[in-house]
């Protein structure tokens, strides 16, 4: 698969292979292998503290792993690669700084170039198109640092889109969000995945609100990780395996609930202790 | 033995005052300087170094207890830096750079004013290194005293303040006056470095302020133990600077000592630079992050922020 | 007031505050004024060490400059930047000491580095500080975009391969040589406030990166304009007009700014409203 001559189509967009990350004696990433296929929309999923952010680093290139491969489209991991958008966690931006939300996404586009310059009128286009996309026009010449966190994001998606990559990666776009907001930006997402034809990678510590959308689902704990559909991977046989301990998986109207017993030790749970209903 | 003391040192005056002095402005910056380095003010630090002495320059040429210079000086800088600051870490840095500017005009008209009446020579020198070994012995008393009081100060504000610089948000919402305690502090802050300005000069205001609670915080769990150890490293640094001040004038043959300030100094960034060794910081059980991509400039904290309508 | 000597003073002028509204636009944005404090200080410590060796000071300035400008990102990479910033500082203000403790005479020179004298400007000065603001102001064009970006999303330029650590880099020695250049004219201490109090004012005006940054430059020029002015027509110093102007305009900036801001001008929107 991927370097045989097969379309672009065919080669997964990211192919994570064995990746392990240990830091100062202990192991937070073990042997993780997945893959995003083209088009797909993946939700990453795990407790906080349990290697999500490692991971995407990882796969961006910003940190290396102790083995394991990544392959983006196919080729080793480059540092320069155009073909990854990044929406990073809790991102912060001040008031004070004389930037619109315009001109955030146009650097998007060029803001690795040398040089000043005129934008062209087709890059102009293409900034305007991907803020009528994430329904930011309206605060499209505002500052960004006056926006709010949900606008914020909203910007930071077009910044990551606008290049056109095949891949979105997204920290915890999620955490913090009220529920509607939530609802709002998971379909927005699913929307732009299809609009844009790309890939989708999001991390989240609960899944539920991904259920309607997600193509597939990597589910990460103890540092090893399940990847599958919801359906394959969701289930106690599996979930047992992968925490080490036994586990019950609840449906109800829609939702998916994972129950551990009552003082099970180990690892936890995404989104709680022993039981929550979302 | 002979060799690390040379001949006199025990016994002499200065030595004595500069040992004693020294030590009391060590303790002081380094406990007020924990929070400094906490709070993201080293510039505003620093900064007050020069503006205090600003105010001490003005106060000795028009015949004013230069102490009384350095301290308002000091003081009312602290004050129009947090009056004009902002809660963003950058903007106080431009609200400090604001008042510093100004003070360094002023400055400069003073020297101006100056030379057009008496020669300088030296004055300026004086005022801008300072030299601990040349400072007067009945200052002592005053210096300890206000020391004194600074800390007394920053004990009775210690809580709120701790909490106030850990998240403004929380500290508010806890009923804590932020801006208040804030202002408070920097006037702490301005009266330390005023002391320690004309006790040891602007140099190693700055930096017994910073280093050794950097230093510290490196390398402890908790901000108490930091400001122990501060104060630990501080007065060890400043004894040994001393020492070796005072042992190099028989080095060169040109006997000429080295100010004491460069031993100080020296001594004190060598360090901070041991403290951020991998090995050093593991021993001392504080586990690196992995290296962020994050550049170096400060972070913004949050500025509380209109949310969406929910 | 615009002949002879003064010309000089004009035209060296209008150089420095080009570069210093250029430079000081990403100074304010990047939260560097206290690098931009240290680096000249610092090198001028280096100014006297050269004088003790026989050296042009100015080439002590430089390579001090250039010093201060990499230690403080080395050491600011691990560690807070406002400390790195600060140990480097004392390190060479100490420095600074140790050499003038190694010279039995007194400087006047040395001193006339900190204030500097644009009054007294000859035109033989004027060409180095031309090159030098030039070559600043064009590495920041250069860079441009990557300093953009690397100040508001440090992660997302990282993610696309640009070093933030690099391009911090590159600004302080940017700075450093802003700084340098200006020091024998201005002198180390002035020229930093013109790279504040215009670019902290200009960016309350305007939304615009390109508009705050012209606008960082007219300041900047207006401002030491009216220093030259009126230093020739009162004899006090340069520095000081620059000073207190420029705290002026930091003033001017942060009210304009408030009043958008409650006037809800700062988000293009009505000041309520739902995202």
């Amino acid at each position: 698969m991927g370097r045989d001559g097969s379309t672009a189509r065919e080669v997964p967009v990211l192919e994570v292979e064995n990746v392990s990350v240990a830091y100062s004696g202990r192991t937070i990433l073990d042997a993780v292998s997945f893959e995003v296929r083209a088009g797909e929309f993946t939700g990453l999923i795990g407790s906080n503290g349990v290697g999500k952010t490692t991971l995407l680093r990882v796969v961006l290139g910003l940190q290396r792993p102790g083995s394991g491969e990544v392959r983006v489209l196919g080729a080793p991991r480059v540092r320069r690669s155009r073909s990854l958008g990044y929406v990073p966690q809790k991102v912060v931006l001040d008031p004070d700084v004389p930037m619109r939300a315009r001109d955030l996404v146009a650097l998007g586009i060029d803001g690795h170039r040398f040089g000043v310059g005129r934008r062209s009128k087709h890059q102009r286009e293409r900034v305007d198109q991907m803020l009528h996309a994430v329904d930011a026009e309206r605060f499209a010449n505002s500052r960004v640092g006056s926006l709010s966190g949900g606008e914020q994001q909203r910007v930071l998606i077009a910044h990551a889109l606008v290049s056109q990559p095949k891949l979105l990666l997204l920290d915890e776009p999620l955490a913090n969000l009220d529920p509607k907001s939530v609802q709002e930006i998971v379909a927005l997402l699913h929307r732009l995945s299809t609009d844009q034809d790309v890939a989708i990678l999001l991390s989240a510590h609960e899944m539920n609100a991904l259920l309607p959308v997600m193509d597939r689902i990597v589910y990460l704990s103890g540092g090893r990780a399940a990847s599958g559909t919801t359906d394959e991977v969701v289930r106690p046989e599996v979930l047992t395996k992968l925490y080490g301990h036994h586990v019950d998986v609840l449906r109800l109207h829609g939702r998916v609930l994972v129950v551990a017993e009552p003082g099970a030790g180990g690892h936890d749970i995404p989104d709680h202790p022993p039981l929550t209903v979302v | 033995m002979h060799v690390l003391f040379e001949p006199g040192f025990f016994v002499s005056g200065p030595v004595h005052t500069a040992a004693v002095l020294g030590a009391v402005v060590a303790v002081v910056s380094a406990i007020v300087g924990v929070f400094t380095v906490m709070r993201s003010q080293s510039f505003a630090g620093h900064a007050l170094t020069d503006v205090a002495t600003t105010g001490g320059s003005g106060a000795f040429l028009v015949g004013l207890n230069p102490l009384a210079g350095f301290i308002g000086g000091g003081v009312i800088g602290a004050g129009a830096m947090d009056l004009i600051g902002v809660q963003r870490v950058r903007s106080r840095d431009l609200a400090t750079g604001i008042v510093l500017g100004v003070a360094t005009g002023l400055s400069a008209l003073l020297l101006y004013l100056d030379t057009t009446q008496h020669a300088t020579t030296g004055a300026t020198q004086q005022i801008l290194f300072g030299s601990i070994f040349t400072v007067d012995p009945s200052t002592v008393p005053v210096v300890i005293a206000l020391g004194a009081v600074t800390l007394a100060a920053i004990a009775v504000i210690s809580r709120p303040l701790l909490l106030s610089t850990a998240s403004p948000e929380i500290a508010a919402v806890a009923g804590i006056p932020v801006r208040l305690i804030g202002l408070l502090f920097m006037l702490a802050l301005a009266v330390a470095v005023a002391l320690s300005s004309i006790a040891i000069g602007s140099i190693l205001s700055t930096a017994l302020l910073i280093g050794p609670p950097a230093t510290a915080l490196r390398l402890s769990r908790s901000v108490h133990a930091a400001m122990i150890l501060a104060c630990a490293l501080g007065v060890a640094t400043t004894w040994l600077g001393i020492l070796l001040a005072y042992d190099s004038y028989y080095w060169v043959s040109s006997h000429q000592a080295l100010p004491v300030s460069f031993f100080i100094v020296a001594i004190t960034v060598v360090l901070y630079l041991l403290s951020g060794l991998p090995a050093v910081r593991r021993r001392a059980g504080r586990v690196d992050p992995p290296p962020t991509a994050a550049p170096m400039t400060p972070p913004v904290p949050a500025a509380p922020r209109r949310q969406a309508a929910r | 007031m615009f002949s002879g000597f003064m010309a000089n003073a004009w035209e060296v002028g209008t150089i420095v505050a080009i570069v210093a509204g250029v430079v000081g636009f990403f100074v304010v944005l990047r939260g560097a004024a206290f690098p931009a404090h240290a680096i000249p200080n610092g090198a001028f410590a280096g100014a006297a060490g050269a004088n003790l060796i026989g050296v042009n000071p100015l080439v002590g300035l430089g390579v001090f400059s250039v010093l201060a400008a990499l230690g403080i990102g080395t050491l600011g990479r691990r560690g807070k930047a406002d400390v790195a910033t600060a140990l480097a500082l004392v390190m060479m203000l100490a420095l600074g000491a140790a050499f003038l403790s190694q010279s039995t005479q007194y400087e006047p020179e040395i001193f006339s580095l900190l204030f500097g004298e644009i009054l007294g400007v000859s035109t033989t000065e004027i060409l180095p500080v031309a090159v030098l603001g030039l070559v600043c102001v064009l590495v920041v064009g250069l860079l441009y975009r990557r300093l953009m970006i690397t100040s508001l999303v440090p992660e997302v330029a990282a993610a696309r391969g640009i070093s933030p650590y690099l391009i911090e880099l590159a600004f302080l020695l940017v700075v450093a040589c802003a700084t340098t250049m200006t020091v024998p004219v201005v002198g180390a201490l002035l020229v930093f406030s013109l790279m504040i109090g215009p670019p902290a004012a200009a960016r309350c005006l305007t939304d615009r990166p390109g508009l705050a940054m012209l606008g960082s430059v007219l300041i900047a020029l207006a401002t030491l304009w009216a220093a030259i002015a009126c230093s020739f027509e009162s004899n006090w110093p340069v520095g000081f007009f620059v000073a207190t102007f420029s705290a002026a305009w930091f003033g001017l900036g942060r009210g304009i700014a408030a009043v958008r801001q409650r006037r809800g001008l700062w988000s293009g929107r009505p000041a309520e409203s739902v995202a």
